[in-house]
């Protein structure tokens, strides 16, 4: 669905991502893993049209997606979360999700002015989603608070709505549990796999969570020092050589031996 | 003061009242909703205000003029020049973010005012135009009412419809997405919304309201000079009452317009009457430092202001079951 061809970005001198190339199947939810400074934020920034890439390009489905603009990606079904959560600090849970429906009439000032009985409709309409996806995520008892005072795991459920607002295709989650609790955790992954067999979302997410990793992705990258160092299910990916070196020196089988 | 006197005072009062709450709901909706910085408020004001005067005033051998349109084809042209001038600005503009937006803008405003003091053949410069007038005074007379009291009128009913349009503005979609950018812009973009477009449209409108604010001014005061729109008068003022009454809250604005305005004037009656001999010649400067301190004050115990911003009641609030 979203093929990364030979993706290099390098900031000064230092290499942050070093000629990438890797393919995100429709349907699935991808792993990206890798050590702090792999380069998998900057990846991902690329893909989401935040950064532009020094060379390679980015394809989503047969469209070279590449340099395209967030706002641009998103009308294309692409749609990201943030490793810190991104929320409208000061508006309402509620307002926060009914921001994000595209092609509102009412994001027009003059429709609102002149068409104010439509607008109201269509509102309408946005608010019944927005009860849908507040229900969905069970964060229902936190509609009218201001986003800000929401928790930390909170803030990640709700970053995951805002990708649910929309006729979404594919879904890069960075980080979806970082900082979560683990009751909220298996929460957040429930609603990840819900979403991509009840709605045939396809993600691609990056984590550091083993457990999340294995119990959600198939297939796994991983990536080190800017390169994609191997691909395949987590027990090839636990067993490769280079990626527990990648890993300082062995200290992954540590983290990734957990769940084993 | 006989009750005449009185009466005339508060005719007076609330018609400057009115025009500055109309250049208050002009930057809040650039700042208040948008989060843009503009301290060139004064610049947009000046270019309302002079466009309506050249427009309607008779010939003048004094500075441009002689087009005699009458006053609706003034207020216009004011605020189309101003939208105008907001889209050029905001154009150029767009990639600044809050401080350097700020420089900026005061930057334009003051060059306005520069072009104003010295462009004679335009609007001759430091010694002002005037016989600016009030075209509406005859509709007046004719029911009645003194011309100063149909200032008023035609003031509260421009702030009317000014409130109207910026409060819908705010209770719509449209808003909602400008909060949006203003809380977190990569969050909104990333949710869609193409941020230039929208911030340069509240940027737009919210000049273009300001320029309307000048035109009124012009027509209320008959005479314009630079020295009405120097940064204190045109931009701080406009500043303090947002800020003071709430910024994104647009009964703040008018609030804060009331409150400081009353200060502002009060302030000019007490210091001529209270102040002791010796500091009689720096009564200008104190009534300045009068409304530093409230801004102080206010920032430091109210920092949303009087009137904080609400959820709009386009919203629905309540738990649900």
């Amino acid at each position: 669905m979203i093929r990364i061809e030979h993706l290099t970005k390098s900031f000064g001198g230092i290499h942050a991502v070093n000629d990438v190339s890797f393919e995100v199947e429709r349907g699935s939810i991808t792993g990206l893993i890798g050590p702090n400074g792999a380069g998998k934020s900057t990846l991902f920034n690329m893909v989401a049209g935040l950064i532009r890439p020094d060379s390679g390009r980015v394809w989503l489905e047969d469209e070279n997606i590449t340099g395209r603009r967030p706002h641009q990606l998103f009308h294309r079904g692409l749609v990201r979360t943030f490793q810190i959560p991104h929320e409208f600090t000061r508006m309402s849970v509620r307002e926060n999700l009914m921001v994000v429906p595209p092609a509102q009439s009412g994001e027009n000032l003059l429709q609102s002015w002149l068409r104010w009985g439509k607008v109201r409709r269509e509102d309408r309409a946005v608010l019944e989603k927005v009860d849908e996806v507040l229900d969905f995520l069970e964060i229902g008892h936190v509609a009218d608070e201001r986003a800000g005072n929401l928790s930390g795991g909170q803030k990640k459920l709700l970053d995951l709505g805002r990708t649910m607002m929309t006729d979404a295709r594919i879904v890069l989650l960075d980080e979806p549990g970082a900082g979560v609790n683990r009751t909220l955790l298996g929460k957040i992954s429930d609603a990840i796999r819900r979403l991509n067999t009840e709605r045939g979302y396809t993600f691609c997410l990056i984590e550091h969570d083993m457990d999340l990793i294995s119990s959600l992705c198939h297939p796994v990258h991983v990536m080190a020092n800017g390169m994609l160092i191997a691909s395949g299910s987590m027990d090839e990916i636990r067993n490769n050589e280079e990626v527990r070196e990648a890993y300082l020196g062995g200290g992954i089988s540590g983290r990734m031996g957990a769940s084993a | 003061m006989e009750l005449a006197g009185i009466a005339a005072y508060l005719v007076s009062f609330f018609t400057f009242v009115g025009i500055y709450a109309i250049l208050a709901l002009g930057l809040n909706m650039q700042w208040g909703f948008s989060g843009q910085f503009n301290i060139g408020v004064a610049g947009f004001f000046a270019v309302g205000a002079y466009t309506s005067a050249i427009l309607t005033t008779p010939e003048s051998p004094w500075h441009l003029g002689g087009y005699g349109m009458p006053f609706l084809v003034g207020i216009v042209g004011a605020v189309v020049a101003s939208a105008l001038l907001g889209l050029v600005i905001g154009w150029i503009t767009a990639r600044l973010r809050t401080d350097y937006l700020a420089i900026a803008t005061i930057g334009i405003a003051e060059t306005l005012r520069l072009i104003v003091a010295n462009e004679r053949w335009l609007t001759n410069g430091v010694r002002g135009m005037s016989g600016i007038e009030r075209p509406y005074a005859d509709f007046f007379a004719a029911l009645g009412l003194s011309s100063a009291m149909g200032s008023l009128i035609v003031v509260c009913a421009f702030l009317v419809l000014v409130y109207f349009l910026v409060e819908r503005a705010r209770q719509s979609p449209w808003g909602r997405v400008q909060r949006a950018i203003r809380e977190n812009e990569p969050a909104a973009e990333a949710s869609g919304k193409n941020i230039g477009r929208f911030r340069l449209e509240a940027f737009v409108v919210g000049s273009a309201i300001m320029g309307l604010g000048g035109a009124l001014y012009a027509h209320y005061f008959g005479f314009l000079s630079p020295e009405a729109f120097l940064p204190l008068y045109g931009t701080f003022l406009v500043w303090v009452m947002l800020i003071a009454g709430g910024s994104g809250n647009n009964k703040g604005a008018l609030l804060g317009a009331v409150i400081i305005w009353a200060i502002w004037s009060g302030s000019e009656f007490l210091m001529s009457t209270a102040l002791p001999e010796a500091l009689s010649g720096h009564a200008g400067p104190l009534r300045v430092l009068l409304i530093g301190v409230l801004l102080q004050v206010i920032l430091i115990k109210r920092p949303e202001g009087l009137l904080p911003e609400t959820t709009p009641k386009t919203v629905p609030f309540g738990k649900r079951d």
